[in-house]
């Protein structure tokens, strides 16, 4: 089976003005969402503590609701979580004391409300809190230094812009997705964002690949056409993957249960976003920056003759004549 | 044709692996290494907790007061006003002028003091090596008492291991009922401090008008009564012998039945035990446990042997935890619950159950897709996403990793991520085939074209994933691991393991020439 021939070229770098505005157009709505409506900040992130009860019978969220009311867990938040059977309480507090925690006195408060069982507390400290987030924005810089660095290397320093700014791009848009849908940003959230930030470098590296490789081995002096072909040539493997990535998160995000549901979700954004700029964005980066395809073949010839003037002065060492 | 296809017995080698060490893992056999799963799917307690270390730091100055009295009492040296100050200071004068070099040449057998002498009064201090030393110290000793207290309570496979300079992880897996927790919970926290205090019986009588400031003045602290909060004793600030010394406890039963604990203390305890109670017959001594006074027995006549007991008030249940925690040690410093994650059983199945379902019909459909668009390539493709399936799970085990479930939703992305290799590949060999290239070649130019690319793609990535590990923690940890190891595993089974298989079939494909059939173009 076929769905892309490959041997048409598709005039992409020639429609790049829309598709920037597009982007630019999600961009600055993510930000403003981001800014105005915020994240969703879980207790890994906030500190505090959650409870999910499950009850035997529909949860009684109002009586709950009184219960908790009448005591020092005023004001916490009770939602219902995935069937109409289990709730999750939300509570502001923590509880330092290891011999009488949150979860010990809920059970006391909520004996009144029918027959249920506790089936997860989970308590996030302050100080916990504040350092899984120092430590999430050290690991998110890094990454993103070491990228640099490595593609700098391997390709040309607009390549390494390039595919930061796509990056960028992916992980704003996600995470507008995520403020907007109002996902409850924990550790596990993090970990997908990571994850998207990992899937999007992986396609963009692939489709930059053959744009380097299209400079290297075509005549083709028109960076716009080299582009075009090599995004073209790569458009079946990068819907391919895609499709199966998507089908594998789509299934955990329907199958996968509630606790995964805000994992699923952001990766199924991540995959979405990831693809539509390794195609459409990612290479119109390169193309807004000026890259040149002149002094890149240039350079690439200079390090060709390097590499021949050092292997003909080992050839003549080797013979003996020096 | 090649003659020895090393990457095809690279493969098959890889496969045996794979399957050999990921059984015990599937079929979750009692032998043989395997992967355990996380708290979040079989259910338990995860703590993380935070050592106050300072209060290690006023127990050190607490027990060099002890030394201190102890050694003036042995020689006849009077010293006055010898106290605690600001919990990390001591302070005492000397009487007699010539008794200095004596007390001078005592001092400096105690390592890691600094001592501060104005004229006969001395004001002793940790050096600062000396208090990161003890704050050390008393991580590593919660660590390991923890560590024995949870063994004596009979869970299975506690684990508890330092994290940072100040927290302790504590993860109790099979915990199930609420009460089992707490009970858990409960005895990590006693501090189990047993503390044999002298009644101050020349102003016994006063206790009870006397504030807590006017006591210190004497050198005294007013303490209260487990039973009876309103029962008040003045005892001596420092204490004669501390839970240190404690090497046994057991839980007997009194005359009345009601239970006791009987500790043993060791050699150097016994001394002292000995020594004060002869010197004090008639007098009260306070047993003292956690800062409540259990009992106060008049001191009849000198105790040697080094054995006493505490009454008062234990159910049984209580004073066996209390017996485990004096055996296993007293916690050096009080610890406070900074996190805590505790999953029912029944949460971890459903969790388990709904994963499985995502993982198992994930798999499927890519695997007929797969099928579907690529045919025998396809097929082959599949060959290798398997085993780099069996191979995450049996190095995962071999290094007794933990799969949690972002662990399990990293393999079903790393399931989705490492078809790509072979897509890459296979459109690579597709197109040339279209550019007329004979299958052989166009298998060998398909590799070498894809291969930069690839390289490149799984490098960054796991260059990511290695700062995730190095910085991340929790389930970030363990996502970079999957990871980690699903990129490596997918190089040698997406790469080299293909790759071999095409050139054992080279021949046959050669001679078929159908391409419809083996890479699913017309």
């Amino acid at each position: 089976m076929e769905i892309f021939k490959g041997t048409k070229v598709h005039d992409f770098m020639g429609k790049r003005i829309p598709f920037l505005s597009l982007s630019a157009v999600l961009v600055v709505v993510s930000l403003v969402l981001l800014f105005t409506r915020g994240l969703n900040l879980g207790i890994d992130f906030a500190g505090g503590t959650l409870v999910q009860v499950q009850y035997d019978h529909k949860a009684p969220i109002d009586k709950i609701r009184t219960v908790l009311n009448a005591t020092d867990y005023k004001g916490s938040s009770i939602t219902k979580f995935g069937s109409e059977d289990e709730v999750v309480i939300r509570v502001s507090g923590v509880s330092s004391n290891l011999a009488n925690d949150i979860g010990d006195e809920m059970h006391k408060l909520l004996d009144s409300t029918g027959e249920f069982q506790i089936r997860r507390v989970d308590m996030v400290g302050p100080k916990v809190g504040g350092e899984l987030r120092e430590k999430g924005i050290m690991a998110l810089s890094l990454s993103l230094i070491v990228i640099l660095i490595y593609v700098s290397y391997r390709f040309e320093w607009r390549f390494a812009i390039a595919s930061i700014l796509a990056l960028a791009h992916d992980v704003i848009i996600a995470l507008g997705a995520i403020s907007l849908v109002g996902v409850e940003v924990n550790l596990d959230i993090l970990a997908a964002i990571l994850t998207i930030l990992g899937y999007s470098l992986n396609d963009t590296i692939i489709v930059f690949d053959r744009i380097r490789e299209g400079v290297q081995t075509s005549k083709e002096a028109v960076l716009d056409k080299v582009v075009n072909t090599s995004v073209s040539r790569t458009l079946s493997r990068t819907t391919l993957t895609s499709l199966t990535t998507f089908f594998v998160v789509a299934t955990l995000y329907f199958f996968g249960g509630e606790i995964i549901n805000g994992f699923a979700f952001t990766l199924l954004v991540g995959v979405i976003v990831g693809t539509y700029s390794s195609i459409f964005i990612a290479a119109s980066f390169l193309v807004q920056l000026r890259f040149s395809i002149e002094s890149f073949r240039a350079k690439e010839a200079e390090k060709v003759k390097r590499q021949k003037e050092k292997e003909k002065m080992r050839a003549m060492y080797e013979k003996g004549t020096v | 044709m090649k003659i020895f296809n090393y990457r095809l017995v690279i493969f098959i080698l890889s496969i045996i692996f794979g399957v050999v060490f990921s059984v015990p893992s599937f079929l979750q056999t009692e032998t043989g290494k395997k992967i355990s799963l996380g708290l979040d799917l079989q259910g338990g307690l995860h703590m993380l907790l935070g050592v106050q270390t300072n209060e290690a730091v006023t127990s050190k100055i607490k027990s060099t007061a002890t030394a201190v009295k102890y050694f003036a009492n042995d020689e006849d040296i009077l010293i006055d006003g010898l106290s605690i100050k600001d919990n990390d200071r001591i302070v005492f004068t000397v009487l007699d002028q010539d008794e200095l070099p004596k007390v001078d040449k005592m001092l400096e057998q105690i390592s890691g003091l600094q001592i501060t002498k104005n004229d006969l009064d001395y004001s002793l201090t940790l050096t600062p090596e000396e208090e990161v030393k003890t704050k050390d110290q008393a991580v590593a000793q919660a660590v390991e008492t923890i560590r024995n207290r949870l063994d004596q309570f009979g869970l299975a496979e506690p684990n508890v291991v330092r994290q940072g300079e100040t927290d302790i992880v504590v993860q109790l897996p099979g915990i199930k009922t609420a009460a089992e927790e707490k009970a858990a919970r409960e005895l990590i926290s006693k501090p189990a401090n047993l503390e044999l205090m002298a009644v101050d019986e020349e102003r016994a009588d006063q206790v009870y008008t006397m504030s807590r400031a006017q006591a210190a003045q004497y050198g005294d602290i007013i303490l209260e009564a487990t039973d009876n909060p309103s029962v008040k004793y003045l005892v001596k600030e420092i204490p004669i012998l501390n839970g240190s010394q404690v090497v046994d406890a057991q839980v007997a039963f009194d005359q009345s039945n009601q239970p006791i604990i009987n500790f043993t203390l060791n050699s150097a305890g016994a001394r002292i035990f000995g020594d004060f109670t002869a010197k004090n017959v008639g007098k009260r001594l306070a047993v003292v446990l956690d800062g409540k006074v259990y009992s106060a027995p008049n001191i009849r006549e000198r105790i040697g042997g080094g054995s006493g007991q505490i009454s008062g008030g234990f159910t049984v249940v209580e004073a066996g935890n209390v017996a485990i925690a004096l055996r296993s040690g007293a916690l050096p410093a009080s610890v406070k619950l900074l996190e805590k994650r505790s999953v029912g059983p029944s949460l971890g199945a459903d969790s388990i159950k709904a994963s499985t379902i995502a993982l198992v019909s994930g798999f499927l459909i890519v695997f007929m897709f797969m099928i579907i668009y690529y045919r025998r390539a396809g097929v082959i493709a599949n060959v290798a996403l398997v085993t780099n399936i069996f191979i995450i799970i049996s190095v995962m085990a071999m290094f007794g990793a933990t799969l949690t479930l972002p662990g399990m939703a990293g393999i079903v992305l790393t399931v989705g991520m490492a078809v790509d290799a072979n897509v890459i590949i296979t459109e690579r060999i597709r197109e040339l085939l279209r550019q007329g290239l004979s299958i052989p070649k166009a298998v060998e130019d398909g590799y070498s074209n894809a291969m930069r690319a690839i390289l490149d793609a799984n490098i960054t990535t796991l260059l990511v994933a290695v700062i995730l590990y190095a910085y991340g923690t929790g389930p970030i940890k363990g996502f970079a691991v999957t990871i980690s190891i699903g990129i490596l595993a997918s190089m040698l089974t997406a790469i080299l393991g293909t790759h071999g298989i095409y050139e054992a079939l080279l021949p046959k494909i050669a001679k078929d020439k159908n391409l419809n059939k083996w890479f699913g173009i017309k």
